[in-house]
């Protein structure tokens, strides 16, 4: 089952690039996006992560960075974000494969890759909002940029 | 079912009958293949149903894929500002594969604008912000790619690419 909005989001460490490991932790004090895809190259996707990179701009205002995880490598992830000029980090969820997606409930087990799932946490780490996409349907951003508008209604 | 978030109002480009309350909005890239096909489908909409409903056209440039998409909307709300909005669209999409800066200023020319007003309106804050409230606002209203169009203020996800799945949504909302 995907984590819902009250949990205490999942930590991982992760490969952003060859070189580079990224922790949910390392952006305590902003708001993060969790976009979980199946592939990277599949056209689906493609477009969703392009969207993404277009829309960064709507969600830095709302001081929210957003993360792509899938179960390619690294190096995959290297040359599909540099193909896609996609400006914002894709992380390997490769080895153990899936281990991340597991722990957040969006992991296809029979296809052994990352459901499409998005998830937007808040700055203490708690998931405030998430929501699980048929594999073949881009969400948008829309639901993103709503739970962050919402979140920004709800501050005292 | 992700529904238009920002109305059709006066700013937005209109053609067809403009008195109609049926509207079809399509968010489009100039540079986007997919956009580029779906060009000569509105048209032969229009030329057909064109006293029956309105037509909007929104930006929608996903700059990152599309290096020229943005620059191609920028031109094509100059020219609007000299009332060529709909010639400028047109030019762009029966030329989609020649796309380039010196492009849109030979369009232009072709369309006889005053040219030093279109070169500064092209690049222009008022020009700029305006593609970039399009962008916003389709992002909003749930628009996931190229081209999306709502009916009546719903997501047409029936749309396939195909003359008919138009031609037969936009049929089924006339009385």
């Amino acid at each position: 089952m995907i984590l819902r909005k009250g949990i205490s989001a999942p930590n991982f460490e992760l490969n952003a690039t060859p070189d580079q490991k990224l922790k949910l932790t390392d952006f305590k004090g902003k708001r993060v996006i969790l976009a979980f895809y199946p592939a990277d190259w599949s056209p689906v996707c493609s477009d969703q992560m392009a969207l993404y990179s277009a829309s960064l701009k709507y969600f830095h205002k709302h001081n929210a960075e957003i993360l792509g995880i899938s179960v390619d490598s690294k190096w995959c992830h290297m040359a599909f974000g540099q193909n896609h000029k996609i400006h914002f980090p894709l992380l390997a969820d490769f080895e153990p494969k899936g281990k991340v997606s597991k722990e957040y409930g969006v992991y296809n087990e029979s296809e052994g890759v990352c459901q499409r799932a998005l998830f937007v946490i808040d700055e203490e780490g708690m998931i405030q909002w998430s929501y699980l996409s048929p594999d073949g349907i881009n969400p948008g951003a829309d639901g993103i940029l709503e739970a962050l508008e919402k979140m920004n209604n709800a501050k005292p | 079912m992700p529904k238009l978030k920002i109305p059709v109002n006066k700013k937005d480009h209109q053609t067809g009958n403009q008195q109609s309350k049926i509207i079809l909005v399509e968010y489009g890239d100039y540079q986007c293949p997919h956009c580029g096909i779906a060009y000569p489908l509105v048209k032969k909409l229009l030329a057909q149903f064109g006293n029956d409903f309105r037509f909007v056209f929104r930006n929608f440039p996903l700059q990152e894929i599309h290096p020229e998409a943005m620059l191609a909307a920028q031109a094509a709300e100059a020219a609007g500002n000299q009332n060529k909005f709909w010639e400028m669209h047109d030019l762009i999409f029966e030329h989609q594969n020649n796309l380039s800066g010196d492009f849109l200023i030979k369009g232009a020319e072709r369309l006889h604008l005053t040219m030093d007003q279109f070169i500064a309106d092209s690049t222009s804050e008022a020009v700029v912000s305006r593609v970039e409230n399009d962008f916003e606002g389709g992002i909003r209203s749930g628009v996931n790619g190229t081209p999306s169009f709502f009916l009546n203020g719903d997501k047409l996800n029936s749309y396939n690419a195909t003359y008919e799945s138009l031609a037969q949504a936009v049929r089924k909302s006339i009385p």
